[in-house]
């Protein structure tokens, strides 16, 4: 493989260098009549709105007072009606494989009795929650929200880079963006049809209240636990309380009262049904899992297994987007479903295989290589982007824990252009789509948080590597 | 509600009405000292002390001198009332009950929080403090504006209120502990007047200078003082309008929860005890015996507020 920038990527916006493909064209349209003067002031203006509002985050190991704003571009990025429906297909059918897979993980283990994963990477996992064996969560979900990484390399190619089964963040971005779009640009609206993202707080708030445990009586009440103000994705959690008018809870607002979860109102303890957590599991219970947590609830975990209270997502789910089990799913979706998946996978190689090793090492400068629990961008090693120097310091703590390790070749991710004051740019991007799994169905809101590298030549899209985000369109049929 | 956003939007309100009163202080402050550099020192201690910051102060610094009073009021992360501080709690909390709270109330929270940090990034000139002190005035009105018109007027707005006229009570009640010697007739001996700059000093830092010279004209007592800034209900920084907001609030939550609690008990006897006796009953009790004893009862409310209410476990 070449070095990043020397091969042509395929430009969602003008094709293979050709003309304007045909989901861009009214917008085009609509751009080549702008003054791009007017454009950049728009630009501004929703800087200046996302930090009055207060859509930061903070990047760990900074100043606390040292908020950021994720970089927000005002150039869409546009799905055609057709490409949607074949994403949305994959996307749903790959989900219900996940919680298909979960299940049997933590039931009769179907799956690793026919030899089609090894059980080592399941009983040797630390994501693996031996205490889920045999536990059947409320209306039978397991990742009642989950995010598809996908990126796409062609025309008709789309691959699923990455599952998140455990907390994905980066809706209400996706939210925000939409908001900010329509109060900047109306007219553009007016004349392209792009389907709403709007409702997915009341998605998400009928889905989880279609899990209450067996001990809810009457509406559901449900709340979202966060960590507090200091977390990264703080401005998430509120503003998705808020969304689905649930209460933000906090570890120490919560207590083991009679049975149930409750939550100190200013009227005495009130019991939640349906627990949108936003926190780790090990933190979830100091109880029964990491004592010197302050983060969670002491007792939540019996409650949870006598039926009290609903966890979303429900605990143990990181086995499912483990990195090391992604190679697995082309296998896991066959297995439950039937059919061959509808998105492939990225090639990838285990690290943990020694043939596989062998090949890595030897190609360590053109591959990406990832630790296998990381995420957000953090301790992986981009192989064309990187120098001798890493490489070899790489190579180093590649060696010394294999088992830690996975790689893929290095995609030529698609661009978009972003708008740059000397006109439009193209940069990479990558999609992540939310899905919905409830008792009554899957639900997966049109479009998803697209991220795309701010910086020339850039593969790296997480926001704490100072990649930015789009509004992401998908157009009416 | 929760109790914890219920502290919240109490200790919002608090941080936020404290981050007022204290630029009150230091603009009544800088008055004296720019007008009468011999009492500045003394001024300064006094400003500190009803901040009640003086002790931490004085582990810092020796002497008062104006720039090093001003800088620590204003900006010192090491002084937790700091304006700079406490706008910064007030972000915290507003943060915390974020979901409690309008878009509009928010935003001026946040707005006020990123102004007067890039204002207060470096040390305040002298020539600019009076604009800076304006603008701190100004986010602080915004802020207001944005709770009075667009706040349900639920519970968490009853909690805000609390929040807000305990701080303020308060403040008063400090200014008049640390100034009280200047009101007894001792000083203001019988039949004369006090010394002008000094009472005018206690009502600007109540923002009252003005509406004291409509109320009473010319005339300038102690007792006339005294009678406004505790017991005068239609002034909205005295004791007693104060008091009167209080009760009123813990009165709603009362009604809107269907439970009596011991807070509400205690702020009647505030208003009752404290509060309904002439100005001359007051002075013949000792007005600093009324104030000390003001201040406690008003912190043991405050304490009663948290509790009965679970701000925390």
């Amino acid at each position: 493989m070449e070095r990043t920038g020397s091969i042509s990527f395929f430009d969602e916006m003008q094709g293979q260098g050709g003309d304007v493909r045909a989901p861009y064209q009214d917008f085009c349209e609509w751009f080549d009549a702008e003054e791009p003067a007017r454009i950049h002031r728009k630009a501004q203006q929703a800087e200046a709105f996302f930090r009055t509002t207060g859509i930061t985050f903070a990047v760990y190991g900074q100043d606390e007072a040292d908020e950021r704003l994720i970089p927000f571009d005002v150039v869409p990025r546009i799905i055609s009606a057709s490409e949607w429906r074949r994403l949305s297909r994959g996307i749903e059918q790959r989900v219900r494989a996940l919680n298909a897979f979960l299940h049997d993980i933590y039931h009769r283990q179907e799956i690793l009795r026919a030899g089609r994963v090894p059980t080592d990477l399941i009983a040797r996992n630390e994501a693996f929650l031996p205490m889920m064996m045999g536990m059947d969560p409320p209306g039978g979900v397991y990742t009642h929200i989950s995010g598809i990484d996908i990126v796409r390399t062609g025309a008709n190619e789309f691959y699923v880079l990455e599952d998140n089964a455990r907390t994905p963040s980066g809706v209400s971005y996706m939210l925000e963006n939409r908001e900010t779009m329509l109060q900047m640009f109306p007219e553009l609206f007016a004349k392209v049809p792009v389907r709403e993202v709007s409702d997915y707080p009341i998605n998400l708030l009928r889905s989880l209240s279609a899990c209450a445990p067996p001990a809810c009586q009457g509406t559901p009440t449900v709340a979202v636990l966060t960590p507090g103000i200091h977390n990264s994705a703080y401005f998430e959690h509120s503003f998705l309380a808020d969304q689905m008018g649930a209460e933000l809870v906090e570890g120490h607002d919560l207590r083991v009262v009679g049975g149930r979860v409750a939550m100190r109102t200013t009227q005495g303890y009130k019991p939640i049904d349906v627990l949108y957590r936003r926190v780790d599991d090990d933190f979830l219970d100091p109880l029964n899992f990491r004592p010197d947590s302050v983060l969670g609830v002491p007792g939540i975990w019996d409650v949870y297994r006598a039926g009290g209270i609903t966890i979303a997502n429900a605990p143990g789910t990181g086995i499912a987007d483990d990195k090391a089990l992604y190679s697995y799913m082309p296998d896991i979706i066959e297995f439950y479903t039937g059919e061959k998946a509808l998105l492939p996978n990225v090639p990838t190689w285990r690290c943990s295989d020694p043939d596989h090793l062998k090949e890595v090492l030897d190609r360590l400068p053109e591959l990406v290589v990832k630790e296998v629990h990381g995420s957000g961008g953090y301790g992986m090693l981009v192989g064309p982007a990187a120098s001798r120097k890493e490489i070899a310091a790489f190579r180093k703590k590649l060696e010394g824990n294999p088992g830690n390790y996975i790689a893929q070749p290095t995609l030529s991710l698609s661009t978009v252009p972003i708008f740059t004051r000397s006109g439009l740019a193209p940069r990479h991007v990558d999609l992540r789509p939310f899905v919905l799994m409830s008792p009554a169905g899957i639900t997966i809101t049109p479009g998803g948080l697209t991220r795309v590298a701010m910086t020339k030549g850039s593969l790296v899209v997480n926001s704490s590597q100072g990649g930015g985000t789009k509004d992401t369109w998908v157009l009416e049929d | 509600m929760l109790g914890k956003t219920a502290g919240s939007l109490y200790w919002m309100a608090r941080y936020l009405e404290r981050s007022e009163n204290n630029a009150r202080l230091i603009e009544a402050g800088f008055r004296i000292a720019l007008t009468r550099s011999n009492s500045a020192q003394a001024e300064w201690r006094s400003v500190l002390v009803t901040a009640g910051s003086d002790w931490r102060f004085r582990q810092a610094h020796g002497d008062y001198h104006s720039a090093r009073v001003v800088d620590f009021l204003l900006r010192d992360p090491a002084n937790p009332s700091s304006i700079l501080s406490v706008v910064k709690q007030a972000r915290d909390n507003a943060r915390t009950a974020r979901t409690y709270l309008t878009r509009e109330v928010w935003e001026a929270v946040n707005t006020s929080w990123m102004t007067l940090s890039a204002l207060l990034k470096r040390q305040v000139r002298e020539d600019d403090l009076p604009d800076v002190l304006s603008a701190i005035r100004q986010q602080s009105a915004q802020v207001r504006g944005a709770w009075t018109g667009t706040m349900l007027r639920n519970d968490g707005y009853n909690f805000a209120q609390l929040g807000t006229f305990l701080e303020r009570a308060d403040n008063t009640a400090r200014i008049l502990d640390v100034k009280y010697f200047l009101l007894l007739p001792s000083v203001a001996h019988i039949g004369g007047s006090i010394d002008n700059v000094q009472w005018e000093t206690i009502l600007r830092s109540v923002s009252a200078h003005r509406a004291y010279r409509w109320l009473y004209g010319t005339e300038i007592s102690a007792l006339k003082i005294a009678e406004f800034l505790i017991l005068y209900k239609q002034m909205p920084r005295s004791l007693a309008f104060c008091c009167d907001k209080m009760q009123e609030n813990l009165d709603w939550l009362q009604r809107g929860y269907g439970e009596e609690t011991e807070a509400g008990r205690m702020a009647i006897a505030i208003c009752t005890d404290r509060l309904s006796r002439p100005i001359q009953s007051i002075f013949d009790g000792g007005l600093h015996e009324y104030i000390t004893d003001f201040l406690r009862a008003n912190a043991a409310l405050a304490r009663q507020v948290e509790r009965d209410y679970r701000f925390v476990e």
